[in-house]
């Protein structure tokens, strides 16, 4: 017993640092599954809208700025597709790339001139940042609000691409991106809504992590952000459950990491174990296999 | 037709570029400041280089070998980094400066420092508290105390107020001021027979979730974190969330507006060493917050308020110890101003500046220490410690 | 022009340049800005080059870069620093464990070594993977490469996370060059060999080089060896320029940056390589510097100026290249003494069949 609650804090912590690295992740993920790019500016569209909430909280109420960081960061996602990947959509894969470091780059830079480089502190929202005891673990109630909520979020996003049109044509999309435009689906209004979608969770995974950890800086979005994609490579990448889970087991592998005293390793023992997936399991977890084409 | 644009847009900058280095002046005397305005440290630098700022308003021009000079700041962001640092450095070099004040933060300086060696160019440590600054070389001067003092300051008062047998010590990694404080706090906890449970954090981590609990778990009666103004913040945050009881210790850094909104409303026990006492000088507060208050700009480098940093105050000593030092030396030459450098001395509001002959350190042996009052959001003053009260 | 007449070009072009080097270096201060961005601009041409040697002509799209930078620097720190300087350097170890110093040259092959050697082991697992995946595993490696050299429990060799520093450098630009320049015509030299149609080959396709009989493996290997070894190389050279060296400046950001360069500079070209690494050198350290600072002309406070405007002008403009100029600068041509002779007579020619100019 006493082992158990000297360690559930760790536990806790995991969990909770796993389901805002998912919501991260799906973004990742669906992105990677239809258009074959690694979006590395996502995690700085994460910092970004806990900058966006920064900035709004000071000015207007709460329940006003949390839609607001929500439409912004959607509109930011979208924005950077269309000038930054669209016009690239016929060129080499490694431009694309290129750009999305371009990209992320600038709104590093870009965040680092408005804030003059320093750290922001991210409002305290109400209820939410309340510390609370639960089976003996003092933390803010976020901690064990996020899990749920981002398990009824997969839920629902499963649901939309199951279920719907617009989920038929991101499905379709992702098998084989050619066919699928000849087939007669809307691919740029595919592709945008992928982004979207990607943006909106980034931003509400952005309103659970800073709540948490109430610091925002230029490179805040960076670990977490290569945290989500390892978590999406992991669980095979084009896979919304297996970023999840992915991202899941990194966050609660890396609390563990730290209760034992590894601190060091922390980060590369994630990357370690992404290694040993890739290598046994080249695709990750729960990836499809992919065909060569001559 | 794009290589046109191309190389139009490449030549064109090439040009500003070329415009932009081609200013000079007569008659006048460069200080460089080398300081963080951004990254981990921005906050801190920022109200160290206001001090200097003030001190350059009060006194504006120098005297040297009978000849009045104005005095120009030549003010240069590290950006807290050990490898954008040197390069600030190289411009600062290049801007053919005197002598060169600071930088806070010890790992900077002590990157920066072969640089202007190489340059020839004395450096004057303002609050960078690493041995290793000074350590070896002839250049580096320093007019604050130096960490194995301020670690044994810290190590007695924890086990001395708080009869605390075991403490818990959070550094960060790669970071010179903190392993080097936190090694030495170690040393001397260890000495007066306390236990130490030391832990690091990487860079850009933000979560410190597990280290507190681990902090609660080993039943650890002090948590001493030698970390930049930024860490803390979310250790203080993170802390009153977990419902830690302990008393936060930390070194210098600590002592900044930052801590005391981070720490306000919250239940949380802050002390941190420092320098300087908020009414230590009246005078000096009173002309420093007026500076502050003077601009929007000068109230937003101080953190929004007009809470007079240690470091503030260091900065205007080293500031006019610079002066002092150029005033000896009877030129601007910067090997004579290193000359000049070990025989300066000054009555500098934060107390007695001479430098020691070995290292070029401040001869200093008393640190306050302050406790951050949660409730007015300020420092309350608690003891002075020197080395008589350690032994 | 007969091959002969281009090589001896060339080198007189290079002695030119060594030359010019040193006319300056006895005229202009020691500490002008000019030799900042020259060395360091050497140093990232090296890197870039061999990270070319990977993704331009190889076609491995790998991100390791600077964990291998990092394994250079350390074993030419490591191994340089004074016996009389340990004591200070490894203040928190007891002076660490290394009791000697070898000559700066033999340290710094010794990392290119290292670094080759610690690129076959990782490679040997990962070169099987496929694109991104590679691209990702590689970052990983060199993440855990920088982990490996802060553990505290290696502080006694590595110092920990602490800094590196006393180690003897060489001052003079002109050494920065011969290295470079020598490194990096190795590198051109093996890319106009069998092995670099071989390579070019896999780049192009993967199984049709197989079905040509290339060794896959083989090549693959050698290429990722080859470019760590300079990678190495060149970061030794970077803990001479910088005078100390941290394993927290090796972030996976500096692998961006070379790969930056690389790009813009055009994947699949050499000379693209450095000629962009000088450009981005130079404009992010020295010409677009006065953006940073606070500017009146006359009374008028320039809008914008302030700390933080110079990258936010730097990363627009790197947009902007990638954007719409996405072949870089060189595209996969060479700006070589033959590429100028032809185009010199090409001109010629054009002129005299009535005026056409040359885009």
């Amino acid at each position: 017993m006493t082992w158990l609650s000297r360690n559930l804090p760790y536990l806790v912590a995991g969990i909770s640092v796993g389901g805002q690295y998912a919501l991260i992740a799906i973004g990742y993920t669906m992105v990677y599954g239809i258009l074959r790019l690694i979006n590395f500016a996502h995690g700085d569209i994460f910092m970004v809208a806990g900058i966006i909430m920064v900035y709004a909280s000071a000015s207007m109420p709460i329940y006003v700025s949390i839609p607001l960081v929500l439409i912004l960061t959607v509109l930011l996602g979208f924005t950077v597709e269309r000038v930054a990947y669209k016009p690239l959509r016929s060129a080499p894969r490694m431009s694309v790339m290129i750009s999305a470091i371009g990209v992320s780059y600038l709104l590093q830079n870009l965040v680092f001139y408005i804030t003059g480089g320093l750290t922001k502190q991210y409002p305290a929202l109400p209820w939410l940042g309340d510390s609370v005891t639960v089976f003996g673990v003092t933390t803010k109630r976020v901690t064990f609000v996020t899990p749920i909520l981002t398990i009824i979020l997969v839920v629902l996003l499963v649901l939309l691409i199951k279920k719907t049109k617009i989920g038929m044509a991101m499905r379709a999309a992702s098998k084989d991106f050619e066919t699928s435009q000849l087939m007669g689906i809307k691919i740029n209004s595919v592709i945008s809504t992928t982004f979207i979608i990607g943006s909106l969770l980034a931003a509400v995974g952005s309103l659970l992590f800073f709540t948490n950890y109430t610091g925002v800086s230029p490179t805040s979005g960076a670990m977490p952000g290569l945290k989500a994609f390892v978590a999406a490579v992991f669980g095979g990448i084009g896979s919304i459950p297996g970023a999840v889970l992915g991202a899941f087991l990194i966050g609660i592998s890396e609390n563990l990491i730290r209760g034992l005293g590894w601190t060091t390793f922390q980060d590369a023992f994630t990357f370690a174990l992404l290694i040993i997936v890739l290598i046994f399991k080249p695709t990750g977890l729960f990836g499809e296999k992919a065909t060569d084409k001559v | 037709m794009k290589k046109r644009i191309f190389s139009v847009m490449m030549s064109a900058a090439l040009a500003i570029g070329m415009l932009a280095s081609a200013t000079t002046m007569a008659a006048t005397v460069k200080i460089g400041v080398f300081e963080p305005a951004s990254g981990d440290n921005g906050a801190g630098g920022k109200q160290e280089t206001l001090g200097i700022q003030y001190a350059n308003s009060i006194a504006p021009t120098v005297e040297i070998g009978g000849e009045t000079y104005d005095v120009v700041l030549d003010i240069v962001d590290n950006e807290s980094s050990n490898d954008k640092g040197p390069t600030a450095a190289a411009q600062l070099v290049g801007d053919g400066v005197s002598v060169v004040l600071g930088s806070y933060g010890s790992g900077v300086s002590i990157a920066a420092s072969d640089i202007f060696r190489e340059a020839g160019i004395p450096a004057i440590g303002v609050t960078c508290t690493n041995p290793q600054v000074t350590l070896g070389n002839t250049h580096y001067f320093r007019i604050c105390f130096l960490d194995p003092f301020q670690g044994s300051v810290l190590a007695s008062f924890a086990s001395e107020n708080f009869g605390a047998k075991k403490a818990y010590v959070l550094t960060k990694l790669g970071d010179d001021y903190s392993a080097g404080l936190g090694f030495y706090f170690t040393k001397a906890f260890q000495a007066l027979g306390g236990e130490v449970v030391s832990e690091t954090f990487l860079e850009g981590n933000m979560d410190f979730a597990s280290y507190i609990t681990t902090a609660k778990n080993e039943g650890c009666e002090v948590f001493f974190a030698p970390t930049s103004t930024e860490a803390a913040a979310l250790i203080i945050n993170q802390a009153d969330a977990q419902g830690l009881t302990i008393p936060l210790l930390a070194g210098d850094t600590w002592d900044s507006n930052v801590i005391l909104n981070a720490a306000a409303g919250k239940n949380v026990q802050i002390y941190v060493t420092t320098f300087y006492q908020e009414g230590g000088n009246p005078e000096f507060d009173e002309g420093v917050k007026e500076f502050i208050n003077s601009t929007s700009v000068n109230l937003a480098n101080n953190g929004g308020d007009d809470t007079v940093a240690a470091v503030t105050a260091m900065g205007y000593d080293a500031y006019f110890t610079a002066l002092e030092a150029l005033k000896a030396a009877g030129s601007t030459d910067a090997a004579a101003v290193n000359e000049a450098l070990w025989g300066t001395t000054y009555e500098g509001v934060s107390g007695h500046i001479e430098f020691d002959q070995e290292n070029g350190d401040a001869v200093r042996d008393a640190a306050f220490v302050k406790m951050a009052n949660t409730e007015t959001a300020a420092w309350d003053f608690v003891a002075q410690q020197t080395t008589a009260d350690i032994d | 022009m007969k091959k002969k007449t281009e090589v001896c070009i060339s080198l007189l072009l290079i002695g030119l340049l060594f030359l010019l080097l040193f006319i300056l270096e006895q005229r202009l201060p020691r500490t002008h800005m000019l030799f900042t961005v020259l060395k360091k601009g050497a140093i990232y041409a090296l890197v870039g080059v061999s990270m070319n040697l990977l993704n331009g002509f190889t076609g491995l799209f790998s991100l390791g870069q600077a964990g291998f930078m990092l394994l250079g620097a350390y074993t030419y720190g490591i191994l340089t620093i004074p016996v009389a300087q340990r004591a200070n350097v490894y203040l928190y170890y007891d002076g660490g464990i290394i009791q000697f110093a070898i000559h700066p040259i033999l340290a710094m092959i010794a990392g290119g070594i290292l670094a080759a050697i610690f690129a076959f082991l990782i490679g040997l697992p990962v070169l099987r993977l496929k694109s991104d995946y590679l691209a990702i595993a590689t970052l990983g490696f060199a993440e855990i490469i920088r982990a490996i050299f802060q553990w505290d429990k290696l502080g006694p060799v590595t110092n920990g996370s602490n800094v590196l520093r006393s180690f003897p450098i060489y001052r003079s630009v002109l050494f920065y060059f011969a290295v470079a320049v020598i490194c990096i015509g190795i590198i051109a030299f093996m890319i106009n060999s069998t092995y670099g149609r071989a390579f070019k080959a896999i780049r192009d396709d993967e199984i049709a080089a197989e079905a040509m009989g290339i060794n896959l493996a083989h090549h693959k290997r050698i290429a990722f060896v080859v470019s760590s070894f300079f990678a190495g190389i060149s970061g030794a050279l970077l803990a001479m320029y910088q005078t100390n060296i941290q394993a927290s400046m090796f972030k996976s950001a500096m692998t961006y940056e070379i790969l930056l360069m690389v790009v813009i500079g055009g994947i699949g070209s050499i000379t693209g390589s450095c000629i962009s690494s000088f450009l981005f050198i130079a404009c992010s350290e020295w010409w677009l510097r006065f953006l940073d600072k606070d500017t009146f002309i006359g009374d008028f406070h320039v809008p914008l100026l302030r700390s933080g405007f110079r990258k936010v002008v730097f990363s627009v403009i790197i947009m902007i290249i990638v954007l719409f100029f996405r072949q870089g600068i060189m595209g996969t041509k060479e700006f070589s003494v033959r590429g100028i002779y032809r185009w010199l007579t090409r001109r010629k020619a054009n002129k005299q069949k009535g005026g056409e100019t040359v885009g």
